[in-house]
């Protein structure tokens, strides 16, 4: 009973994670269609970034709020001086060039921080430790799991009831039409690979207390959340929502039921669903 | 007109041949070593731009059946098989049988999804070969002691052990490969592939089995990926589950933009460029991964057509024949968006 309900936990808090860059990663690729190989890399960037905030500044929740912030001005110069150009080509371009973004983002940051771990200490206020069902567990944890959903409940709401939210909207069904009524496409753009590139940054940084850094923590995630996104359906909010909980929760009880195979399970997960839902779980088919 | 087309593509792989089969006799043996590996991927990458290139379907699980290939011919070595034959056949024959399967699920799935599933597939497989410890050793790797000889007619007994001597059975088994799949590529088949990647409806309309042509298609890039696998191995005496990750299978794809997708042995010339690229950068820094993304993203902004395809299309203007470039890749409509 305990274990089952530490493993609930666990999938959850991992899952949360999961949601908050999988929100970024789909709705990127929703508005832009372009699917962001280095949008791991990026919440690597956001979990070394809030690291360097700290040791300035001495405060978790200053990392966090600076951290992703900085993350956002090279998301920026990506979008504007290499994604647009790409837009209209083959998706193989596209995904070689965010390749190449990955690849100097994880050897950068190799570069200028060592290819050694890197702990980052949870704020007093979260750093302890409860009892749960008898056993010891992080609040940190907690933490993720109530966070998780916010930001989420934030975001959409964002898009469905503010004018900003509805243009990007807009933008994203038909960027033509949107540009004859005068929206301003290309910035939009711009905008939304930013809020992808701080949300990516944001998980980064909020999994830093919980994970040790090293530069190749980006690629692990990645794969994942490509995972989490085909899952639920590209371009799909209450997909990511769903498909991070269900990756999460497998993930955690794998290894109670697997043992050793507990790998295989986000990529079988993957090849059924491409199997038998191949537009994802929450997105009708084309 | 036909002809000066054909004899004019045909020049240069030839001298390429010959200069492919002189140049280890010349070069320090750290160049041949070199040489080897690039037409090793070179072949990998020449069997998965048929899938690319031709068929306009971009696999990222290209490494599984490479994988699959290595590890077939380090468990046959294990278990005493010495024959070569025996072995290149087997290497071909089981990652054939694995395409099959993986190409039955993904070929319905096009373009990104194509791409996300074939990833799913590759990395299926490396977790297999990372935790079925007992058959694959694991992170570890199976390694390969006894290299194969090959008994020529019963008169001479080659073995591989000296790096020129393995130089010349991958120089001889890409070669013969490499020949197979320009024939496939030129044949009728090749030219369905080709109307796919324009246009799969209308190859449905006209009666062409879109499904079962892919399938084919996409297995015998595999089985050719699977050879250039058991060549790795013999190479490398080491079959490890990093074939099968998905940072190996972004090789080929790689390399098939650097040289241009859209020409038959640009996926050769870009291995050239990706080993030779290393090797300098190597020199001057460990982060070689940093340049290399440095180098390849002016590659994919402004060679549309690779490196290679494009100067071979600037020569084909300045050469002023008025001869279309065959097998150039047409313009792509944008992928299709989701919604928020």
């Amino acid at each position: 009973m305990e274990i089952l309900l530490l493993n609930i936990l666990n999938g959850l808090s991992w899952g949360m994670l999961l949601f908050l860059i999988a929100i970024g990663l789909t709705t990127v690729f929703g508005v832009m269609g372009v699917l962001n190989f280095a949008h791991g890399s990026l919440f690597m960037l956001g979990a070394y970034l809030c690291m360097q905030a700290m040791q300035y500044f001495d405060s978790f929740w200053f990392g966090l709020l600076v951290g992703p912030l900085c993350a956002v001005v090279i998301g920026v110069l990506v979008e504007k001086y290499l994604l647009k150009k790409v837009y209209n080509r083959d998706v193989s371009y596209q995904l070689l060039l965010t390749f190449a973004v990955l690849l100097i983002l994880d050897d950068g940051v190799r570069m200028i921080w060592g290819s050694g771990y890197h702990i980052v200490e949870p704020p007093a206020i979260l750093g302890g430790i409860i009892s749960v069902a008898g056993q010891d567990y992080p609040v940190y944890r907690f933490f993720l799991i109530v966070i998780g959903p916010i930001i989420g409940g934030l975001l959409w709401s964002f898009f469905h009831f503010t004018k900003w939210g509805k243009i990007i909207r807009a933008a994203s069904f038909d960027d033509i039409m949107a540009e004859g009524v005068g929206i301003n496409v290309p910035l939009i753009y711009t905008a939304v690979f930013a809020l992808g590139t701080w949300l990516a940054a944001l998980g980064g940084a909020l999994s830093a207390p919980q994970q040790s850094l090293i530069p190749s923590m980006g690629e692990k995630i990645i794969i994942e959340s490509f995972i989490v996104v085909v899952v639920g359906g590209m371009g799909s909010f209450p997909g990511a929502f769903v498909g991070a909980l269900v990756l999460g929760l497998l993930e955690s009880f794998g290894t109670v039921f697997a043992g050793r195979m507990q790998m295989a399970i986000p990529y079988i997960l993957l090849a059924a669903i491409l199997l038998i839902r191949p537009n994802g779980l929450f997105r009708k088919g084309v | 007109m036909m002809n000066i087309q054909k004899s004019h593509s045909l020049s240069g792989p030839v001298l390429l041949t010959i200069l492919l089969f002189i140049a280890p006799l010349v070069m320090p043996t750290y160049w041949v070593i070199l040489l080897s590996e690039i037409l090793i991927m070179g072949l990998m990458a020449v069997s998965f731009n048929l899938l690319l290139g031709y068929t306009g379907l971009l696999s990222f699980g290209q490494g599984a059946f490479f994988g699959i290939g290595a590890y077939s011919a380090a468990l046959m070595l294990q278990a005493g098989h010495e024959n070569l034959f025996l072995i290149l056949l087997a290497g071909m024959l089981v990652p054939l049988l694995a395409a099959l399967v993986v190409g039955f699920f993904s070929v319905r799935l096009d373009e990104i999804f194509f791409a996300m599933i074939t990833l799913g597939f590759g990395m299926l497989f490396f977790s297999i070969a990372h935790s079925w410890i007992d058959v694959t050793g694991g992170s570890d790797g199976l390694p390969v002691f006894a290299l194969p000889g090959l008994n020529l007619f019963g008169v001479v007994q080659l073995t591989f052990y000296a790096p020129i001597s393995m130089y010349y059975l991958i120089f001889v088994t890409v070669l013969i490969c490499v020949c197979l799949l320009r024939m496939i590529v030129h044949s009728p088949f090749g030219l369905i592939l080709k109307a796919m990647r324009e246009n799969k409806q209308r190859v449905s309309y006209a009666g062409g089995n879109v499904r079962v042509l892919r399938i084919a298609a996409f297995a015998i890039s595999g089985a050719f990926t699977g050879l250039a696998g058991v060549l790795f191995c013999l190479f490398n005496n080491m079959a490890t589950p990093e074939f099968m990750h998905w940072s190996f299978s972004a090789k080929p794809v790689i390399m098939s933009v650097i040289g241009g997708t859209g020409v038959f042995l640009g996926p050769l010339f870009g291995a050239g460029v990706f080993f030779i690229l290393e090797q300098i950068i190597i020199q001057f820094t460990e982060n070689w991964m940093f340049f290399l993304g440095i180098v390849l993203v002016p590659i994919v902004l402004f060679f549309p057509e690779g490196v290679f395809g494009t100067l071979r299309n600037k020569f084909y203007k300045v050469a002023g024949r008025g001869l279309q470039p065959p097998s150039a890749r047409g313009k792509r409509q944008k992928n299709e968006k989701g919604t928020v």
